[in-house]
């Protein structure tokens, strides 16, 4: 319990300082299933790159798992180690699961007594572990979405439907249909509206085994979409992020918002 | 379904038998007749490939399944379908939507040797409508690899035709004819 707390913190702190710098991403074995309820284990880690443990586990605390039919369903064999969580899933419905970690956290500063304070936490605690005449505070907050897709049997798009918090993908092409050498279409959501203007990254793994690598940079139009063209198959990470004032909290300044996916793009 | 394409396979092994004179004569129905060799492979650990046979048309979609060479093992329904997806583009364009096994499609995989298909039925033939297609045969083997012979023909035909293309590995000849 004590870990699970610590390694939450710790992550919430990267997440928060040092997002810009580091990939965020869950790392699923497969993403296109068949057979009798096939089970899949997933990989959750930050790193410098693509797709390999080598910096800090991803923790498992706020991970969200929307079954083909829109309930929520419990990864099995939840465990974080020094550079990776992982979990196990067993696909027990047709269709397509949303794997997520999600993040809602906000982060305050403000001087007491001529010494600076400093606080992370969520909106429910925010009242009670900040004082309400705190000097000179500011505070953050960060909606970040982690996710990724896996389907047994025939794509549906029940888990697909947004949430209308924070930074979403709206597949236009689905998410477990894309292939090498095809154009997949897909739009970004803010709050459940068309967010045109997002900068949007996209790297293929295995970057260890070249000098680069070689993003592929996007942007949104004006109906929130995008398209992208795989030039090779291979597991792809997929970033954007954006800041506005839209915060939970009066007391809050800026929001910042920040989505990556995996994505399984299959050879021809 | 099954029992047409026995049939069918019956009719075109026994003809063949006569010569094709005989065909000319005795056939007037229009049928597409195909024949898949699965190759002798000179490796350690063989299994027999997972196959699928499809038609496809001009935009790669599925008109009709032909057959689905797969593992059935066990009793439960849908067993040994794990590995199907490794035919990737069959699962992708037709069998993710198929719930297994399919009556008159679904197989148990076959031996090394040349394997014969035939497609007569009135119904499969309803769904050509006259245009470009493709006999699409995809072969996945377990510790092996994966391939996909494709055999482009146009449909009806107005004489016979026949058309034959050869795999590079996991697929030798695949020969169609397509009878008017």
């Amino acid at each position: 319990m004590l870990r699970s707390t610590l390694t939450s913190l710790l992550f919430v702190s990267l997440f928060s300082l040092t997002a810009v710098a580091h990939n965020v991403w869950l790392l699923p074995s497969q993403t296109v299933l068949s057979g009798e309820d096939p089970w899949i284990t997933v990989d959750a880690a930050v790193s410098n790159d693509l797709f390999y443990f080598n910096h800090f586990p991803l923790s498992l605390d706020n991970l969200q798992i929307v079954a083909p039919d829109g309930a929520q369903v419990e990864a099995a064999n939840q465990a974080t180690g020094k550079y990776r969580s992982v979990f196990d899933l067993q696909l027990q419905q047709q269709g397509t699961y949303r794997i997520a970690v999600l993040n809602h956290g906000l982060f305050g500063s403000w001087n007491e007594n001529g010494e600076s304070r400093r606080w992370r936490g969520t909106p429910e605690s925010f009242a009670k572990e900040v004082p309400s005449d705190a000097q000179d505070l500011r505070v953050s907050e960060s909606v970040g979405r982690v996710e990724t897709f896996v389907t047994n049997g025939a794509p549906n798009e029940v888990a697909l439907k947004p949430t209308g918090k924070g930074i979403e993908l709206i597949a236009v092409t689905h998410p477990n249909d894309l292939f090498a050498g095809e154009k997949s279409r897909f739009r970004f959501l803010v709050d459940g509206k068309p967010a045109a203007g997002l900068k949007v990254q996209v790297i293929r793994g295995e970057t260890r085994y070249r000098n680069s690598p070689e993003a592929t940079h996007l942007t949104t139009d004006a109906e929130g979409e995008f398209s992208v063209t795989w030039d090779e198959p291979g597991m792809y990470w997929l970033e954007t992020s954006t800041q506005d004032e839209k915060t939970t909290i009066p007391q809050a300044q800026s929001r910042r918002l920040s989505y990556a996916a995996t994505l399984e793009v299959l050879p021809q | 379904m099954n029992k047409n394409r026995l049939f069918g396979a019956c009719v075109a092994v026994t003809l063949s038998l006569l010569g094709n004179g005989v065909i000319l004569a005795a056939e007037a129905a229009e049928k597409l007749e195909v024949t898949v060799e699965i190759p002798q492979l000179n490796v350690g650990g063989y299994h027999r490939p997972y196959v699928a046979v499809w038609v496809q048309d001009a935009d790669a979609k599925v008109v009709q399944n032909v057959a689905v060479w797969y593992q059935l093992k066990g009793k439960k329904k849908g067993s040994g379908t794990k590995w199907l997806p490794d035919l990737r583009q069959w699962w992708r364009r037709s069998g993710r939507e198929l719930e297994m096994p399919v009556d008159g499609i679904s197989g148990a995989t076959r031996p090394v040797g040349k394997h014969e298909l035939t497609i007569d039925s009135k119904a499969a033939l309803a769904q050509l409508k006259p245009g470009q297609y493709a006999l699409v045969v995809e072969a996945a083997r377990e510790h092996g690899g994966r391939e996909l012979v494709k055999v482009p023909f146009s449909w009806p035909a107005t004489a016979e035709q026949s058309y034959a293309v050869s795999g590079e590995k996991e697929l030798g000849e695949v020969t169609l004819t397509v009878r008017p």
